[in-house]
C-alpha cells in the first residue's frame, strides 16, 4: 500500500467515526429501518391476493399448538404418542430379528466346530464379534425404524421450532438465550448436531451455555436405551394393558427431566461462570407443510436409522471382540471383565448400578449406542444365558442372575440421560470452542451430575426400602 | 415453449454432486432459513443434503456442482440468514463468501408466501454484489394461500431477475440457472435497488462515498462500505486497513476483464 493510499485510508476512517459519532440515532437502527421499508413497498408492489380463499387453518392449529396452556401439555402427549407406538410395535420384530439372528450364530458355529476350526476362533468370531453385532441389529433396529419415521415426520410438518416456541420463555428464564430451545431439540437427533446448530446463537457466553447442557437432550443413540429398558423392564412391572403406556410415559418422564436439568444447569451457569443478560431474538415459524413421504423414509430410515446402527455396529464389533478377549482370559479363576466389573463394583453399587454397567459405560464412551449390548455380552460371558434372547430371558438374565431391582432400572436411565457426551459431541465442542477448559468441562460436568443424582435417588430408596 | 430451440433454457444440464475438481463458474446460494434453499441446492446438484423444515438447520457451508451450457458449476449453500448484518457465526460465513469468496453469481432463495421478510436479506446482497439472482421460491405454497407474485415487477424494482421457482417439483429450476448463466455473462445488464434512507442516512453515506472513492477507484459496492463503517463494523475496517478488500476487487475486475475478452474471442468465430 502507497503512503497515499494510507493516508486518504486514515481520512476514510476519521470520518466515517465522526460521522457515527454525530448521527441523530443509532445507524444501524437507521439502515434496519430503510431496509424494512423498502422491502415494504417493494413487496407491496409484486404481491397481490388473489380473491379471498385466504385458509387460515395454520394460524388456528399455531395458535392451539403454541398456546400457554394446551402448549407444553400437547408437546408432551405427541412425545408419548410417538414412544408409545414404537414401545409396542417393536416388541415382535425385534424378536423376530433376533431368533433368525442367533439361529446363524448356532449354525455357523455348529459348522465350525464341525470343519475342526479352533475354539478360539469360532469363540472370538461367533460369540464374540457377531453375537454383539446381533444385539445390537436385534434390540436396536425395530425401535429405530419406528422412532426415527415418526421424529422425522415431526420435523418436516414443522413441529419442531414450535416445540422451541414452547419452551423459549424457560430459556430465558434461565439466563440463556431462546434459540437454546432450537438447539436443544436438535440435540435429540444428535448432541453433535445440536452442539455445531449453536453457531445460531450470536453471543458467545449464551452459546458455551447452550454447547455445555446440549447433552441433556437424549440423543438418537441414548433413545433405543431408554426406550429398550422401558420396554423391557418398566413394562413388565405393570399389567399388560397399561404396560406400553406407562413405557412409553417414563420415557417421556426421562425427557422431561433432561429438559430440567438442562434449564437448571443453563441457569445455574448463566449466574456463575458465564453471567449476563439474555439477548432478545424473533423466532419465525415456519409454514406447515405436508412431509413428503418418500423423503421421510429415505432420510430416516438411509440417513437416520442406518447411519446410526452403522456406528453402533462399528463400535460394537470390537467392543464385542474385545469383551469376549476380556472375558475368556481367566486370572486366578476369574475372567478379566469380570475382575474389572467387580473392581467397579463398589462405585457402581453407591450410584445404584453395578461394575458391570460402569464398565459397559466406559467401552461405550465412542458410542452410546452399545452401553446396552456391552452390558449383555459381560453378563453373557459370564452367566449361564445362552438360549436365544427374548424379552423374559433378559429380565430372567438381569433380575434373576444379576440382581438388578427397578431402582437399577430407573437409575440406568438418568445414568444414560446425564452421564458424558460420547466422543464425538466432545471432539465438536472442542471444535466449535478451541478450548480445553470448555471442552473438559462440557464431558466431566454431566458426568458428575450424573453420579450425584444417581446416588442420591440410589440412597433415597435404600432410605426408603430399608 | 415453441420456437426457441436453441435458447440457454434448452441447453442440457447435468448433476454433477460432489465432483469439484474442475469448475468454470462459482455461485453462491443464499437466502432466509426455511426457504427450500437445500432443496433448490439438491436439486441442482443432485446431492441429498439432509432438508428439514426448521429455520437454522444449515449452519455450515456446503457445496456441490452441476454442468449447463458445457460449463461446470461449483454451488456453494450458504448457511441461512435473514440479515448480514450481525456478528452471530452463520450470518459471516454467508457475508463473508458474498465478499470475499468472489462467486460470479449469487442466488438468494426467497419464500414466495412472506416475501417481504425475505426481501430484507435480497436488499442486503444487492448492496454488496450486482450479480445477484433471486429465486422466488415455494410458488406453489403462495398459490395455495392465494398469493400472486409478480415476478416481472419484482425484477423491475430489484433490478436484478427474479426467476419463480418450486424446488420441491423442479419447476422454474432450468430458467433459474440459465438466468444465473446469462447474468454471468452479461446478457442480462443488472441496475441494483439501492436502499433509499432517511436524510441523515442519505447524507453520512454520499459523505464518504468520494473519500471511499479516493481510496478505492470504482469500487463497485463503495456505498455497502460506507454503510458498513458508518455501522462500526471492524471486519470491513480491517480489510480496507490491510488493503484486502481493494485487492479482491482488483482481482474481480480482472476476472471480468479477462471474461469479456473471451466472449468477444467466442463472438468473433
Amino acid at each position: 500500500m502507497t503512503p497515499n493510499t494510507e493516508h486518504s485510508t486514515g481520512a476514510l476512517l476519521q470520518r466515517a467515526d465522526e460521522l457515527r459519532r454525530n448521527l441523530s440515532g443509532n445507524f444501524r437502527d437507521q439502515l434496519v429501518q430503510a431496509l424494512y421499508a423498502d422491502a415494504e413497498s417493494i413487496a407491496r408492489r409484486a404481491v397481490q391476493p388473489v380473491g379471498n380463499r385466504r385458509r387460515d387453518w395454520d394460524q388456528q392449529l399455531d395458535r392451539l399448538v403454541t398456546s400457554p396452556v394446551f402448549g407444553l401439555p400437547l408437546m408432551l402427549a405427541l412425545l408419548a404418542l410417538v414412544f408409545w407406538l414404537t414401545i409396542s410395535g417393536a416388541n415382535v420384530p425385534s424378536a423376530m430379528i433376533a431368533d433368525a439372528l442367533f439361529w446363524i450364530e448356532e449354525r455357523a458355529s455348529a459348522l465350525f466346530d464341525a470343519w475342526g476350526v479352533p475354539w478360539w476362533i469360532t469363540g472370538f468370531l461367533w460369540h464374540g464379534t457377531y453375537r454383539g453385532l446381533a444385539w445390537v441389529v436385534s434390540v436396536m433396529l425395530p425401535p429405530m425404524a419406528i422412532f426415527f419415521p415418526c421424529f422425522t415426520i415431526l420435523e418436516d410438518l414443522g413441529y419442531l421450532p414450535r416445540v422451541a416456541f414452547n419452551l423459549d420463555w424457560l430459556f430465558k428464564k434461565a439466563g440463556a438465550h431462546g434459540k437454546q430451545s432450537l438447539t436443544m431439540t436438535m440435540g435429540f437427533g444428535c448432541n453433535a448436531a445440536g452442539v455445531i446448530a449453536t453457531r445460531i446463537i450470536d453471543s458467545p457466553r449464551e452459546r458455551l451455555i447452550a454447547i455445555l447442557t446440549n447433552n441433556f437432550a437424549p440423543c438418537n443413540g441414548r433413545f433405543p436405551t431408554l426406550i429398550m429398558l422401558a420396554t423391557v423392564f418398566v413394562a413388565a412391572a405393570f399389567p399388560p394393558a397399561i404396560a406400553s403406556v406407562v413405557a412409553a410415559g417414563s420415557v417421556v418422564m426421562v425427557v422431561v427431566i433432561g429438559i430440567l436439568f438442562t434449564l437448571i444447569v443453563s441457569a445455574f451457569l448463566s449466574r456463575t461462570l458465564l453471567k449476563g443478560e439474555a439477548s432478545a431474538f424473533t423466532l419465525e415459524l415456519p409454514p406447515y407443510r405436508r412431509p413428503n413421504i418418500g423423503r421421510i423414509l429415505y432420510t430416516s430410515l438411509i440417513d437416520r436409522t442406518l447411519f446410526v446402527l452403522w456406528r453402533a455396529i462399528q463400535t460394537a464389533a470390537p467392543a464385542g471382540a474385545a469383551i469376549w478377549v476380556l472375558g475368556n482370559i481367566f486370572v486366578g479363576g476369574q475372567s478379566l471383565a469380570w475382575q474389572v466389573a467387580n473392581a467397579l463394583d463398589p462405585l457402581g453399587l453407591l450410584i445404584g448400578l453395578d461394575g458391570v454397567i460402569l464398565l459397559a459405560f466406559i467401552i461405550a464412551i465412542p458410542a452410546n449406542e452399545i452401553v446396552v449390548p456391552t452390558m449383555l455380552m459381560v453378563y453373557m460371558g459370564v452367566g449361564m444365558m445362552t438360549d436365544v434372547p427374548s424379552y423374559a430371558a433378559l429380565r430372567e438374565l438381569l433380575i434373576g442372575q444379576h440382581g438388578w431391582t427397578m431402582l437399577t432400572v430407573v437409575n440406568l436411565m438418568l445414568f444414560s440421560l446425564l452421564h458424558n457426551p460420547c466422543a464425538t459431541t466432545i471432539l465438536t465442542m472442542w471444535k466449535e470452542t478451541r478450548s480445553w477448559k470448555w471442552t473438559t468441562l462440557g464431558a466431566l460436568g454431566p458426568l458428575g451430575i450424573a453420579f450425584l443424582v444417581t446416588f442420591t435417588t440410589a440412597a433415597v430408596a435404600r432410605l426408603l426400602g430399608g | 415453449m415453441s420456437d426457441c430451440a436453441d435458447c440457454p433454457a434448452h441447453e442440457s444440464l447435468a448433476q454433477m454432486g460432489l465432483k469439484l475438481d474442475k469448475f468454470d463458474r462459482v455461485v453462491a446460494l443464499a437466502g432466509n432459513p426455511n426457504t427450500g434453499k437445500s432443496t433448490v441446492f439438491n436439486a441442482l446438484t443432485g446431492l441429498k443434503q439432509h432438508t428439514g423444515n426448521w429455520p437454522g438447520k444449515t449452519v455450515t457451508r456446503a457445496e456441490g456442482g452441476y454442468e449447463f451450457a458445457g460449463l461446470r458449476y461449483k454451488l456453494v449453500d450458504l448457511p441461512g440468514t435473514y440479515s448480514l448484518l450481525s456478528a452471530s457465526q452463520d450470518e459471516q460465513i454467508a457475508r463473508d463468501f458474498i465478499l470475499f469468496g468472489q462467486p460470479d453469481c449469487t442466488i438468494v432463495v426467497t419464500d414466495a408466501t412472506c416475501l417481504e421478510r425475505n426481501l430484507n436479506l435480497v436488499l442486503q446482497v444487492l448492496e454488496i454484489s450486482d450479480r445477484v439472482v433471486v429465486c422466488v421460491n415455494l410458488m406453489d405454497e403462495a398459490r395455495r394461500k392465494g398469493l400472486e407474485v409478480d415476478t416481472r415487477t419484482l425484477t423491475r424494482d430489484l433490478g436484478v431477475p427474479a426467476v419463480p421457482t418450486t424446488a420441491s417439483t423442479g419447476e422454474g429450476l432450468r430458467e433459474l440457472i440459465s438466468t444465473v448463466a446469462s447474468v454471468i455473462e452479461g446478457k442480462i445488464a443488472t441496475a441494483p435497488h439501492r436502499v433509499q434512507g432517511g436524510g441523515e442516512f442519505q447524507r453520512a453515506v454520499s459523505e464518504l462515498l468520494p473519500l471511499i472513492e479516493d481510496v478505492a477507484p470504482g469500487l463497485p459496492n463503495a456505498r455497502w462500505v460506507a454503510m458498513r463503517l458508518l455501522d462500526g463494523d471492524l471486519r470491513v475496517r480491517q480489510a480496507l486497513e490491510s488493503g484486502d478488500l481493494l485487492k479482491i476487487e482488483a482481482r474481480q475486475r480482472e476476472a471480468g476483464q479477462r471474461f469479456s475478452r473471451k466472449m468477444a474471442l467466442e463472438g468473433a468465430q
